[in-house]
């Protein structure tokens, strides 16, 4: 009886655990952006940055001057949502992965959805053939090809019988496809056009905008609520097909709705941003490493990792060679690798 | 009334038949044991009765009800599966894994009955000190022993094992099926275990059945089944079965050539 009260007290403390790291990352996320929203040629401290955004956000009750609230509402804020949401969105992304194929290695980048939009993109770029023309026509074909990869892992693990590890194979088979056709497409490519692509590949946020944002957003806003809601249906998943089945989810169809569900994710950022690796690779393993598996509060705590770092990193790109501006893709791997590479040990030894 | 029963299912892997007329029924209360050498399609009838895989022919009948007709979580509710693998390293802890067995009643948070059906199902196993562990950092019969513990939550009435005991050691091996033949007797549940341990078997389950080459080969009490003709025949061994123990006992005198399986 004793040992059971404090089986029950260890769950609460844990759930605790799980609750102050979810609060301390939001709180840390809001002050992240006020900082963040500060970064940049023209000089305004946090507050005034806050003034700024609080004036947008009720324009009677807060003044702030003209120029900032442009500074900051037409150059600054959306950049730096757009990277939270980013960042959320591929971690939450690279998480479902890692859960549902029981992959550690598993993510947008490793199963090939990354590599096919960089060949969409280079192909618009290099042979200006697209399906949607003008503006759109890179991220466009980014995302199409992106798509276009999910659906043929999905094809040949349908045809293969649906297995983790089939899907795995599948994804590392497309992704070296896609890479070659796009080593073909930079050979064959103008010098100029090259230079694009593999500005592409670096992946950053300085093409945000505020309709951009409302798309990712959006895409967001309509995927998440719903994988939270069937977090029981991905618990069993990352236990084993067998024992997801013998539980009662509906496990192949499940499979192919999340995979769905976090190629789509991955897409719609991506096609906006190239290639920002990383991200969803390491913000679910530093989430599992603090406060486990449970995906009830795994996507939630997982998107926010993800949402500080790639955030952090476009902070660290756009103030460190001031006032030129690193790609975040770069930074994100500089920063984020050592301190995986530090929990990782940490973990060990204890 | 049985508890499962199982018609004339027959299974085939393209053109691989694995399965033949396989028919048998367990009681409420009952404990089968599944035995034979490997390969002869032990594991592929109890993912055919979990409808991991679908038999070609026959029918699984639970409670009365074919599971045919039965949505996913229904079979959940009245069926529990152990899988031969001890289980991924995850990063849950063992009180979230078996937790994960309530998953057919959940809908989203957890309440206090869960917590305590969890609680008592860790004690039944000896797991009580292990909870808060993580289940990558366990041995692997104490792996074994919390995919069990999930199948206990989960309530059903029939519980299917896949070679539970294959790796614990005696201690536990002997702890698991008394906790299995002490619940069937207690609450009702019917138990079908895969196992390659005859003598395990012969002490712990009310009935066997020996499977040969995808066939029913004999079906009884383990003094029915556990003959010296049946292991020359299925295993192709000899060897001796003693009958002056509470159970029969078999020792092996001379192992088979290895050759290959028809």
């Amino acid at each position: 009886m004793e040992q059971n009260v404090t089986i029950q007290e260890g769950y609460a403390r844990l759930k605790k655990t799980r609750a102050l790291f979810i609060g301390g990352l939001l709180i840390a996320l809001v002050i992240l952006i006020g900082v963040a929203v500060t970064l940049g040629s023209a000089d305004y401290t946090m507050a005034e940055s806050y003034i700024a955004i609080l004036a947008g956000l009720f324009p009677g009750r807060f003044t702030a001057p003209e120029m900032a609230e442009i500074i900051v509402w037409d150059y600054r804020l959306h950049r730096v949502l757009f990277a939270v949401c980013a960042g959320f969105g591929l971690a939450v992304a690279g998480s479902i992965m890692q859960g549902i194929l029981r992959n550690p290695l598993a993510s947008p980048f490793t199963l090939g959805i990354a590599s096919a939009a960089t060949t969409g993109a280079s192909i618009a770029i290099v042979l200006g053939a697209g399906v949607v023309g003008g503006e759109y026509l890179v991220i466009g074909n980014a995302f199409l090809f992106a798509l276009l990869a999910a659906l043929a892992i999905y094809g040949m693990a349908r045809y293969r019988g649906i297995g983790s590890e089939t899907m795995v194979l599948a994804g590392i088979a497309i992704m070296y496809l896609f890479s070659a056709v796009t080593s073909l497409l930079q050979y064959v490519g103008s010098a100029e056009q090259l230079r694009a692509v593999v500005f592409w590949t670096f992946g950053s946020v300085d093409k945000s905008t505020w309709p951009k944002l409302a798309i990712v957003s959006l895409v967001l806003a309509c995927t998440i609520p719903y994988l939270l809601y069937r977090a029981w249906d991905l618990n069993a998943l990352a236990e084993g097909d067998e024992v997801a089945a013998s539980l009662g989810v509906p496990v192949e169809r499940s499979m192919i709705l999340f995979m769905m569900i976090a190629s789509l994710i991955t897409a719609v950022i991506i096609c906006f941003t190239g290639t920002i690796g990383f991200i969803g690779l390491v913000a679910p393993h530093i989430t599992r490493m603090v406060i486990g598996g449970d995906f009830r509060t795994l996507i939630p705590a997982s998107g926010l990792v993800g949402a500080l770092l790639l955030l952090g990193a476009d902070s660290i790109a756009r103030s460190i060679l001031a006032p030129q501006v690193l790609p975040v893709g770069i930074v994100t791997a500089f920063l984020g690798v050592p301190f995986f590479i530090y929990l990782f040990m940490h973990r060990r030894n204890a | 009334m049985a508890r499962l029963s199982v018609e004339d299912l027959s299974f085939a892997y393209r053109d691989r038949q694995v399965l033949r007329g396989i028919t048998f029924s367990v009681d409420a209360g009952e404990v089968l044991g599944l035995v034979g050498p490997n390969g002869c399609g032990k594991t592929t009838l109890i993912r055919c009765i979990d409808g991991m895989l679908t038999p070609r022919s026959g029918r699984v009948v639970l409670d009365g009800r074919e599971t045919r007709g039965m949505h996913r979580r229904e079979v959940a509710q009245a069926m529990a599966y152990v899988p031969q693998s001890a289980g991924n390293q995850t990063a849950a802890t063992v009180f979230e894994t078996v937790l994960m067995g309530r998953r057919p009643y959940l809908n989203w948070t957890v309440s206090k009955t869960d917590e305590e059906k969890v609680i008592a199902a860790l004690d039944a196993l000896d797991l009580g000190g292990l909870a808060l562990r993580r289940v990558g950092e366990l041995s692997g019969g104490e792996r074994q022993r919390v995919m069990i513990a999930r199948a206990l939550v989960q309530e059903t009435g029939v519980i299917l094992l896949d070679e539970p005991t294959s790796n614990l050691d005696l201690c536990h091996q002997m702890g698991v099926m008394e906790v299995l033949r002490g619940l069937a007797e207690r609450t009702g549940l019917a138990v079908v275990i895969a196992i390659h341990d005859l003598n395990l078997a012969a002490a712990y389950c009310h009935r066997l059945m020996a499977l040969k080459a995808g066939s029913v080969y004999s079906y009884g009490t383990p003094e029915e089944v556990l003959t010296e003709e049946m292991l020359r025949s299925v295993y192709g061994i000899e060897a001796v079965v003693k009958r002056d123990l509470a159970a029969p006992y078999v020792v092996p005198v001379r192992g088979a050539r290895l050759q290959k399986e028809v």
